[in-house]
């Protein structure tokens, strides 16, 4: 095509100096305890759990194109089996991370069924499922229907501890999780993936095993929900049925999503720190907080549905965290790759809805 | 014994009228609507309104309340739907949910968390029944709104099968594209189509009020149940929903009588077996559970 030979690199001058300022920023924020306070530590667990839930229904619709209004089920499931397991007598910090794994254990059978369903129904679909887990869970004694329990055996551990070990548990199982969605969309999986979510069909017929693809994304999303779940829980104590396995938990997930940018690996990153900052901010105006959100999320679906992130990526050709590869050729400008031919790690991004 | 199964059947007829227009706008264009349970309470709302304010009878608030659904119908096609559905098969997912968390929590805004009904506004309807023969006894309600949906689905199969415009539709919903060719507008044909849907949203939001009660947020449940109605019935024609909506109910009838809270998990249930019986019948080959109705038209 051209005489020049292309250049193909997996990352750019911006991307290494952003790799180092992501080291930096989680170690900043692992001594961050120090200086903050009881409140601002609690506000900022939320944030990892936030990002850790934006990430994983990012993996699931903007990389594996499975949109589910369910994905509350796994973060009920993770708050209650952790209850369950502390109960037992496992040690409550410990429990935490067993029930996320129970979680994803429990989600590869269920992805046999479920993952049969197309685009509307799988949605639904995974919002029966949510409905009959809490109303199979309401069944338990131990959890007393709608009244809830809480978990009691973290109160052996004074307050001060408590927090700032909650702390570093959400902001740890935060980073693990990106790595290990970052490191399965950089491997050769994440080619798949991406050739999933551009176009289906087209990445059967070249080869690559969709389905099982789609499990992996889905049992990571399970997992991860999970824990985000159990931690919530570890920062709330009390579990209720209706508060954990509430549709909200995946409203405010696709709201992140969409607003951040659906499909880019950043987007989610970015979205939960807008969805923290709105909520901050608006949260205590009640339910005309929730109508915005709402609003806010039918917008962006229709007028920018590349989201934030996705838009200044495609603007500026900026690549923070890039998963995917980059073509240029010699002597065209390298950030100008719009008009550059390229191959899918330049291109993807344009051709995504 | 019988008496229930009765009364499940019964209450199958509301399942299908709620989830008939859901399976309709799919066949036609390829959406399900998450926003479908919300319009119903929405509807509910409105007639309820209408009840207290104004005393005009639920039955009477249905003229002006159909009208303005079918008008919400065509603008959720015209300016969400159509414009959304451009961008892939997922966009509508979300902007229909996102549409359905606004409109929850602008009725709660409105309204209050108070549970709503229309029962105290349709006179003895509400308890009303006939005896039949093995004394059993049947409301007159329930009655009512089965006859309602055997007319409706059967109307609607007539519609698209005889008329013009239903030819347009179904013609659309096979091939948008090449259903232009032949000079049917496709953008009309949808409009029209979740006009309809939105009608039949309506109906079945006033038979909730009328035989339950409502809350801001009972428009999930609502979608719920008509997915699952359409689902399971889903193969073939329209009437497959009753058929679904007669099951779920069934099913729900059976769980409430194992336990205190079975009914609700007996419908669930009943959905995830039907659902896994056909997927494991149809191997990998199946596209798609709801079955367009119109296929089997004449």
């Amino acid at each position: 095509m051209s005489p020049v030979s292309p250049v193909i690199e997996r990352g750019t001058a911006i991307s290494r100096i952003a790799a180092i300022a992501v080291a930096v920023i989680i170690a900043l924020l692992a001594i961050a305890p120090q200086a903050l306070s009881a409140g601002a530590i609690d506000r900022m667990t939320a944030l990892f759990i936030y990002v850790i839930l934006a990430a994983m229904w990012n993996a699931l619709a903007g990389f594996g194109g499975l949109v589910s209004v369910g994905q509350q089920v796994f973060f009920g499931l993770g708050a209650y089996l952790a209850i369950r397991l502390a109960d037992a007598g496992l040690n409550p910090f410990l429990a935490l991370f067993a029930s996320g794994i129970i979680v994803g254990l429990v989600s590869w059978p269920l992805s046999l069924v479920m993952l049969r369903l197309r685009n509307g129904e799988f949605a639904i679909g995974m919002w029966v499922i949510a409905a009959l887990t809490h109303l199979l869970v309401n069944l338990d004694r131990l959890v007393q229907g709608e009244t809830g329990t809480s978990l009691i055996s973290l109160n052996v551990y004074d307050a001060g501890t408590r927090r700032v070990t909650i702390y570093w548990l959400a902001l740890a199982s935060m980073s693990a999780l990106l790595a290990i969605l970052f490191g399965l969309l950089r491997g050769s999986t994440g080619a798949a993936i991406r050739a999933i979510r551009d176009n289906e069909d087209a990445a059967a017929s070249v080869g690559v095993r969709v389905t099982g693809t789609k499990r992996l994304l889905f049992v990571l999303a399970a997992f991860g929900i999970g824990i985000a779940g159990a931690l919530w829980l570890a920062t709330s104590i009390t579990f209720q049925p209706k508060t954990y396995f509430n549709v909200q938990w995946t409203a405010y997930m696709i709201f992140m999503v969409l607003v951040g940018g659906i499909g880019t690996f950043e987007g989610a990153i970015l979205g939960a720190v807008v969805f923290f900052l709105i909520e901050t901010w608006f949260g205590g105006t009640g339910v005309w907080y929730l109508v915005g959100l709402g609003a806010i999320a039918v917008l962006f679906s229709l007028f920018l549905p590349r989201g934030l992130w996705g838009t200044i990526e495609e603007r500026f050709g900026l690549r923070l965290l890039p998963v995917g590869y980059r073509v240029t050729f010699p002597g065209n400008t390298p950030a100008n790759d719009g008009t550059a031919p390229s191959l899918e790690g330049t291109t993807q991004l344009q051709e995504k809805a | 014994m019988s008496n229930q199964i009765i009364q499940g059947i019964l209450l199958g007829g509301y399942y299908a009228l709620i989830a008939c227009g859901l399976s309709f706008m799919f066949s036609v264009m390829r959406i399900i609507n998450l926003a479908h349970g919300s319009l119903a309470v929405l509807a509910a709302y409105a007639l309820w309104f209408l009840a207290l304010r104004l005393h005009v009878s639920p039955f009477v608030g249905l003229l002006v309340v159909l009208p303005l659904m079918a008008a919400i119908g065509w603008a959720l096609q015209r300016f969400l739907l159509e414009r959304s559905a451009r961008g892939g098969a997922l966009l509508p997912i979300l902007t229909t949910f996102g549409l359905a968390i606004v409109i929850d929590n602008m009725l709660f805004e409105q309204f209050g968390a108070n549970t709503r009904s229309l029962a105290p506004y349709i006179g003895s309807l509400s308890y009303d029944s006939w005896e039949w023969p093995g004394s059993i006894y049947v409301g007159k309600l329930a009655v009512i709104m089965f006859a309602t949906a055997v007319v409706l689905l059967g109307g609607l199969q007539l519609f698209l099968s005889r008329t013009g415009l239903g030819r347009a539709i179904r013609a659309t919903s096979e091939d948008p594209d090449t259903s232009g060719l032949v000079g049917v507008d496709a953008r009309r044909a949808n409009a029209v189509a979740a006009a309809i849907a939105m009608v039949t949203v309506g109906l079945a939001g006033a038979f909730l009020g009328m035989r339950a009660t409502f809350d801001p947020y009972a428009g999930a449940p609502q979608l719920l149940f008509a997915f699952e109605a359409a689902v399971i019935g889903g193969a073939g024609s329209l009437w497959g929903t009753l058929i679904g909506g007669i099951v779920l109910a069934l099913a729900q009838t059976l769980g409430a009588q194992v336990h205190p809270q079975g009914f609700l998990i007996g419908g669930h249930a009943v959905f995830l077996i039907v659902l896994f019986v056909r997927l494991s019948m149809a191997g990998l080959s199946l596209r798609s559970l709801l079955k367009p109705p119109s296929r089997s038209a004449p």
